[in-house]
This record gives C-alpha cells, sequence and structure tokens, in this order.
C-alpha cells in the first residue's frame, strides 16, 4: 500500500529530477516554445517540495491536491495549470483514504490524464504531455517501472510529430523533429513515481 | 439605472501593461456615469510575461459586486489558468465564468455593457458577439 510519505516522495524525486533537467527542458522548449518550460517547471516543482515539507497533509490525496494547486499558482506558464490540474484530480479521485494501492493510483491517474485532455483539448498524437502520460498510465497495470519506460517512449516518440496545440502548433511542419518538452517533463514525472516505488525503471 | 449591482470584468493577458491598456481603453470608450468595475490581471507578480492565478483571483475578488465575474483572457495559459481556477469551487467568485471573445473588441463590449447595468448573461453574449464584427 502507498501512503502520504511514498507520494511526498514522489514529489520530491520530480522536483530533483526537474530541477536536474531544467535546462535540457528549456533547450527541447527553444525552437519550438519560448524557452521557460524548464524554469517554469523547476519554480513550480520547487514550490511544491517546500510547501509538503511545511504543511505535511497527511493522506495520499492531499499531497496530490495541495502539489497540484502549488503549481497552478507559481508555474506562470501552461504546463501550471496542466500538471496542476493532473494532480489535482488524481488526488480529489483518491480521496481522504490513508492508503491506497497501487491500482487505486493507477485508475486515479487515469482521471487526472482525462482532465488534463478535458482541459488542453489535446489528444494522442498532438505532441504533447499526453503522449508521455496516456501510454504510462496503461502500463501502470504491469508496473511503475514498465509506465516509466513506456512514459519515456511515448516522449521520444513525439519527435516525429507535428504539434497540434499550444504555441508550437504555430509552427505546423516545422514543429517535426523536435521532442515535445512537455511529455519530456511528463516522462520524468512518471520516472519518479518508479523511484519513490524503489523501482529504476527510468531507463535511457 | 436599477440599483442591482453590476457584473465585474477582469483582463488577463501575458502582459501586465497589454492588461492595464485594454482596462484603460474599455473604461475610457464605455464613458458614462456608473461604470462597471474592471480590473487586470496582466502577465507574473514579478512583471515578467505569463499568467498569476494569485493576480486572477485577486483580481476577481476585487470587482466582485455580487453580480457575477466575466474574464477575458488572451491566449495559452491566460485561457488554461481561469479554466483550472474555475474547475474548484473556492478560487473565484461565485457567479465567475470565462467569456470566449476576441481580447481587446470583446473588453469593449464586456464594459459597455456591463456598465449599463446587463447581467452577466447579457455581458457574455456581447463580448462573444464581438467575434462576428468583420473590419473589410
Amino acid at each position: 500500500m502507498l501512503d502520504a510519505e511514498f507520494f511526498r516522495r514522489w514529489m520530491t524525486a520530480t522536483a530533483a529530477a526537474v530541477d536536474r533537467e531544467a535546462t535540457r527542458l528549456t533547450e527541447l522548449d527553444s525552437p519550438i516554445g519560448d524557452a521557460d518550460h524548464g524554469s517554469n517547471l523547476r519554480r513550480g516543482f520547487t514550490a511544491v517540495a517546500t510547501v509538503l515539507e511545511k504543511e505535511a497533509p497527511g493522506t495520499p490525496g492531499a499531497v496530490l491536491v495541495l502539489a497540484g494547486r502549488q503549481l497552478i499558482s507559481t508555474v506562470g506558464g501552461a504546463s501550471g495549470p496542466l500538471y496542476g490540474t493532473l494532480l489535482r484530480r488524481t488526488g480529489k479521485e483518491l480521496g481522504d483514504a490513508p492508503e491506497v494501492s497501487a491500482e487505486q493510483l493507477a485508475a486515479a491517474l487515469r482521471a487526472g490524464v482525462e482532465a488534463v485532455t478535458k482541459l488542453g483539448g489535446a489528444v494522442p498524437g498532438d505532441k504533447t504531455m499526453v503522449d508521455a502520460l496516456d501510454p504510462a498510465v496503461a502500463a501502470l497495470a504491469t508496473s511503475f517501472s514498465a509506465a516509466a519506460r513506456a512514459a519515456a517512449a511515448g516522449a521520444e516518440a513525439t519527435v516525429p510529430l507535428i504539434a497540434r496545440k499550444g504555441r508550437a502548433s504555430y509552427l505546423g511542419e516545422r514543429s517535426i523533429g523536435h521532442q515535445d518538452p512537455g511529455a519530456t517533463s511528463s516522462a520524468l514525472l512518471i520516472a519518479a513515481l518508479a523511484e519513490a516505488a524503489g523501482e529504476d525503471g527510468a531507463g535511457a | 439605472m436599477t440599483e442591482s449591482p453590476l457584473v465585474g470584468i477582469v483582463l488577463v493577458s501575458h502582459s501586465g501593461p497589454v492588461a492595464t491598456a485594454v482596462v484603460d481603453l474599455a473604461s475610457g470608450l464605455a464613458g458614462g456615469k456608473a461604470l462597471a468595475p474592471v480590473a487586470a490581471a496582466g502577465g507574473t507578480p514579478d512583471g515578467g510575461l505569463g499568467t498569476s492565478a494569485d493576480l486572477i483571483a485577486a483580481a476577481a475578488r476585487s470587482v466582485d459586486r455580487g453580480a457575477g465575474v466575466a474574464l477575458l483572457v488572451d491566449l495559452g495559459s491566460a485561457v488554461l489558468t481561469v479554466k483550472a481556477l474555475l474547475a474548484e469551487d473556492d478560487e473565484l467568485p461565485p457567479g465567475s465564468r470565462l467569456v470566449d471573445a476576441p481580447f481587446v473588441e470583446g473588453a469593449v463590449a464586456a464594459v459597455v455593457t456591463a456598465s449599463a447595468g446587463a447581467d452577466l448573461d447579457a455581458v457574455e453574449a456581447a463580448a462573444r458577439e464581438a467575434y462576428a464584427y468583420r473590419k473589410e
């Protein structure tokens, strides 16, 4: 079973990964975005780690709802409401149970991804974070490490796609050949989940 | 003019100066004695380009007179942030609504209509209608 401490570890591991990869995320965001993805997410997840330490919510759901709210209020770019909605919706699905099973997390994360899809209007293949999250949620039924591998593969598979959402969509075919920054950071989020579970599934 | 409260308007842009200037433009064109409350929520709190959920929530509270709040947005994260805030019950005042309208023209239409004492539905309709004004 997964307790609040597990979810706090997940968020802390995500903050560390985003901090480590911030430069790369911003570089990916330079040719097709506005070159702020790494710095925006770093600001957001740093604030998440800080508030979780300070307030120490007692349930898995409360950890994710607080993390999501923090992202919405601190990121300043589109990734704030998108990641914020993902975590907040997932947290609400988990309710106020003190511990949840991996199956419950998988179902809740599925609802979170659906909320992101509804908010941003993206479907798989649009070259967005959904391209990493969607296969990750499907693979979560197998294991955390399988989900991490699926997310990483999904992010890499955005390279040949044409962006259909957000600023990159203005570029049309010129967005081909670049890996989507949002899918890349989503792969970090799922890799951090495997890390929190003690499964080294992040792969390359 | 009735005694009923006026609809509030919030203008959300990636840029602080754009949001403030459009507030000035819409208020100036609305003229009149009873001007609807209008607030800008532009850029990030440190003055950069972007969207701030806190600035949006504060602006919405500042124009809320109990008749609802119409939020007009420019693009991208401004749209997504307002939608994410509306998905929560307690982030924005009751009766807050994202109005799908062109930012400048819609703002003028919304402020003029709200200042005339129209309700939130009428303010929204006037702002949306601005999409139909062709320029040639």
